[in-house]
């Protein structure tokens, strides 16, 4: 039982970072209608600038941690640029080819700027964690736990209470009428990149410390990330939220009863259950195309 | 009326694939290379060079079908390649079974895990099928590194098994060469099989697709687990080829070194997967110096891919066959009979029963309790305001949305559950409000697809091809463009697309006719022009159901009008009749109070 608990806490820290990555797909999704195949890549570019700041420089954490969210926000900005809107008036197809075009570019830039090594990022705070009756509560768990907690009610409030949440959601609706309204449509998009790109930056330093920062990092949490949004209902940021924390839990505890090697197959087993027997969901709306 | 044989007058020849001297021409030169590869003195370097480049063609040949003629995604050929190879290697190795034997297990093995893929992934968004074919990718190395039991894990498996045919390399290289040969002659004319016919509609517009009759989920799934075949099967070859095979050799990058060839050689012919599959082998050859640095070089191709699709999004073939396109006249059409419509008559009187029918979209009720028949021959109007229902009823009839209750009777059959395509099987033939052809086609090739209807009983099935070209040669001149039949859909004003889009439904030979505002965006010629083809049309027996606002076309083609309000049937019968009707005037002009 004690053991279950631990694993919960643990399956929650780690579905905490899955959901705050479908938090950057659904998005962009929601905005372009396009999925974008890099969003993991966000994840592991920010990790390795906060290895290049706090550990080969030895900046302060908190100037590390700004250093990497400015280059998260260029890199939103650039990734909008070159990948999405040359391609925005063709069909979706091309977009997604672009996208893990990008994907592999980043990823493998990674690797021919850092090399293969796995590197070690310190977490943020210097006590490991704490003893709560029979679970640990690791320091960096509480932390991943608590800014999703944050971000995901700062961003109902930015889309439901700023004026430029209600543009960027009328953007998402309907990009012509919105056009038509006077928003400009364009720069909506741009913000919803950078906005991804620091939601994916910000899961990607949270998740470092307890994983290795690696260049495989990011298609791994990428595709959990992508699972996590199918069981929660696509486009839904209920249900990314909910899918990324069921995702965790499951796949600690298949870790632990079940098998280690095969820990990142229990996500693609769990997508396919759901593509079979609910492909809308827990939430989600129905996804077929309308007429 | 009569439906006498018709005369054939000069026509372009027929396909007939066997005896046409390209095709005799294609194998002979073919089986001239094989021999040259077999006699020609070949170092171990050209000799390792070519046996990739043909096997790998091979698993291309696959991502030429189902991304280039289904338009569907497939990011783990590498996998499907990886179970051919495995296949081989572990069954001569590990079990001392024949070369051929492995090739069959392997082959079966990719085509059953890609028909799993596609069944339970393909009738959602393409985004689904690329996530969850990179998952299957991640899955498949996963086990050929884990698995070390069954698969030898990271270390591979060394000394393959060949057949005892082509023990020596410069032999087997032959017999993959003519392999190639041959699996590049079946892919290239599968586009005009009729699966690769649908595969192209589906590419192109997935619901015009299924209202043609086209079954757009299996039509999916068929082009996924060819794709999966011709990835097996090359596996299959390549693993007797370098007789030792690795879990790396078949890596989510590997999926994407495959994905950038057939890009960049041209994903909509096998000619360009050839293209693209020798050009990235040769081109790294050359570059060697950039495989020191990890990395860089498929960073350089994540590069490739994005510059690709944004600027020479048809690949190199595509790029030179649109090139010399640009000279080439289209033919003009040969003159064939006129068109001749016979609509089934089985059933009652009343083609069309559509007994309380309704739609809630949540608490929206779009159509609610709504009753109608539609008398068979003749022109039938559905009218309304806008947002009365009108194109709704016409979505459920046609089975685009699913009736929340309520019945639809065609003819005999009850059609309230079919799908689309059943429906159109059953003789529904309908149009788009926005008008949906598949934009990659010439206006003839759109027209056969409609003519190639499952139940078209105006084709002869021994016809071929033919048969299916006359007659739709013969609806495009019913509506006045046969003479530009071979030129593409994109060269066809607003006006002219709306004559194709009802050509298509013509040379189907339906039971019924359903015409999605027709007359939305024509000028005042093209509107006479338009009810005039109608009446024709109707003149032969085919009964219409329109749908419109222009209440000049409707109140001077129909001869009996059923209009909706709000969701309600609000009046029905003879048109001018309805037309007067209290109630009718005040729901377009309102009430005065």
């Amino acid at each position: 039982m004690d053991i279950a608990l631990q694993l919960l806490f643990t399956g929650i820290g780690i579905g905490a970072v899955y959901a705050l990555v479908a938090l950057g797909f659904v998005l962009i999704f929601r905005a372009t209608n396009v999925v974008n195949f890099a969003q993991g890549e966000f994840s592991m570019v920010a990790a390795f600038l906060m290895v290049v700041c706090a550990v080969d420089l030895e900046l302060p954490y908190w100037l590390s941690f700004l250093i990497a969210l400015g280059g998260m926000a260029l890199l939103g900005m650039i990734f909008n640029l070159g990948v999405y809107y040359p391609l925005r008036h063709r069909s979706f197809l091309p977009v997604i080819i672009s996208t893990i075009g990008a994907s592999i570019f980043l990823a493998n830039a990674t690797l021919a700027l850092y090399g293969p090594q796995p590197q070690v990022l310190p977490g943020w705070f210097e006590t490991p964690g704490i003893q709560v009756g029979p679970v640990y509560l690791d320091s960096q768990y509480l932390l991943i736990i608590a800014v999703t907690i944050v971000l995901v009610a700062f961003q109902y409030w930015f889309f439901e209470h700023t004026l430029i949440g209600k543009k960027l959601q009328a953007t998402s609706q309907d990009k012509e009428m919105a056009s038509l309204l006077g928003i400009p449509v364009a720069r909506m998009i741009m913000i919803t990149f950078i906005y991804s790109a620091l939601i994916g930056g910000i899961a990607g330093i949270l998740v470092a410390p307890v994983l290795f920062v690696s260049i495989q990092m990011g298609s791994s949490i990428a595709l959990k990330a992508f699972a996590a949004t199918i069981i929660g209902g696509f486009g839904d940021v209920a249900g990314a939220i909910i899918g990324g924390l069921a995702l965790g839990i499951i796949e600690t505890f298949g870790a632990a009863y079940i098998s280690v090697p095969y820990k990142d197959g229990f996500a693609f087993l769990v997508l396919v259950l759901f593509l079979i027997f609910r492909p809308q969901g827990i939430f989600g709306e129905r996804v077929a195309e309308k007429a | 009326m009569s439906v006498e044989a018709p005369v054939r007058t000069a026509r372009r020849n027929p396909l007939r694939f066997a005896i046409a001297p390209a095709h005799v021409g294609y194998f002979v030169l073919s089986a001239l290379v094989v021999v040259l590869v077999s006699r020609a003195t070949l170092d171990g370097y050209i000799l390792n060079i070519l046996m990739q480049a043909a096997t790998y063609s091979v698993a291309v040949f696959g991502l030429s079908v189902v991304l280039g003629l289904c338009g569907q995604i497939n990011l783990a050929q590498a996998a499907f390649f990886g179970i051919g190879a495995y296949a081989v290697g572990l069954g001569t190795v590990d079990y001392g079974l024949s070369y051929w034997l492995c090739l069959v297990i392997g082959t079966l093995a990719a085509v059953l895990a890609g028909a799993f893929l596609g069944m339970t992934t393909l009738r959602l968004g393409g985004h689904y099928l690329a996530m969850v074919t990179i998952s299957f990718q991640q899955i498949v190395t996963l086990v050929m590194i884990n698995a070390i039991g069954f698969t030898h894990g990271p270390d591979g498996v060394p000394r393959i098994g060949r057949p005892a045919l082509f023990q020596t390399s410069q032999s087997y290289l032959a017999f993959a060469v003519a392999a190639l040969a041959v699996i590049g002659y079946c892919v290239w004319h599968l586009k005009d099989t009729r699966l690769g016919r649908a595969m192209r509609a589906v590419r192109d517009n997935e619901l015009a697709a299924s209202v043609a009759g086209i079954n757009v989920y299996r039509t999916k799934v068929a082009a996924f687990a060819i794709s999966a075949v011709l990835g097996g099967l090359g596996g299959g070859l390549f693993a007797g080829g370098f007789t030792y095979v690795s879990p790396d050799q078949f890596s989510f990058a590997e999926s994407i070194v495959f994905l950038t060839m057939a890009l960049l050689g041209g994903v909509a012919s096998p000619i360009g997967a050839v293209i693209g599959t020798g050009l990235l082998i040769l081109i790294p050859e050359w570059l060697r110096f950039l495989k020191s640095v990890p990395g860089l070089y498929l960073a350089i191709y994540g590069i490739a891919v994005i510059l690709i699709i944004v600027f020479m999004p048809e690949g190199i073939w595509g790029f030179v066959t649109s090139f010399l396109s640009r000279f080439v006249k289209p033919v003009a059409a040969a003159s064939v009979p006129p068109l001749v419509l016979a609509p089934d008559r089985t059933g009652t009187d009343m083609v069309l029963d559509v007994k309380a029918l309704s739609k809630h979209f949540g608490g929206l009720k779009a159509v609610d309790q709504v009753d109608f028949s539609v008398r068979r021959g003749g022109i039938h109007a559905l009218i309304g305001p806008n947002g009365s229902g009108k194109t709704t009823t016409l979505n459920v009839i046609s089975g685009l949305y699913r009736a929340t209750s309520g019945n639809v009777v065609l003819g005999e059959t009850d059609i309230t559950n079919l799908s689309p395509h059943r429906r159109t099987w059953a003789g529904l033939g309908r149009t788009f409000q926005n008008i949906r052809l598949f934009r990659s086609m010439t206006a003839l090739e759109n027209v056969v697809i409609g003519a190639e209807r499952r139940g078209n009983s105006l084709v002869a099935a021994s016809g071929g091809y033919a048969a299916l070209e006359e007659r739709a040669l013969a609806a495009l001149d019913f509506v006045g463009l046969g003479p530009r039949a071979n030129e593409p859909i994109t060269r066809f004003s607003y006006g002219h697309q709306r004559l194709i889009e009802i050509a298509r439904a013509l040379a189907a030979n339906p039971t019924l006719l359903l015409l999605d505002e027709p007359a939305a965006g024509l000028n005042s010629t093209e509107k006479r022009a338009l009810h005039d083809l109608l009446e024709r049309i109707a003149a032969q027996g085919l009964t219409i159901l329109l749908i419109d606002h222009d209440m000049t076309l409707v109140s001077g083609a129909a001869q009996h009008i059923t209009v909706l309000n709000f969701g309600k049937r609000i009046a029905d019968g003879e048109s001018m009749g309805v037309l007067r009707h209290p109630d009718v005037v005040s729901a377009y002009l309102g009430t005065e109070t």
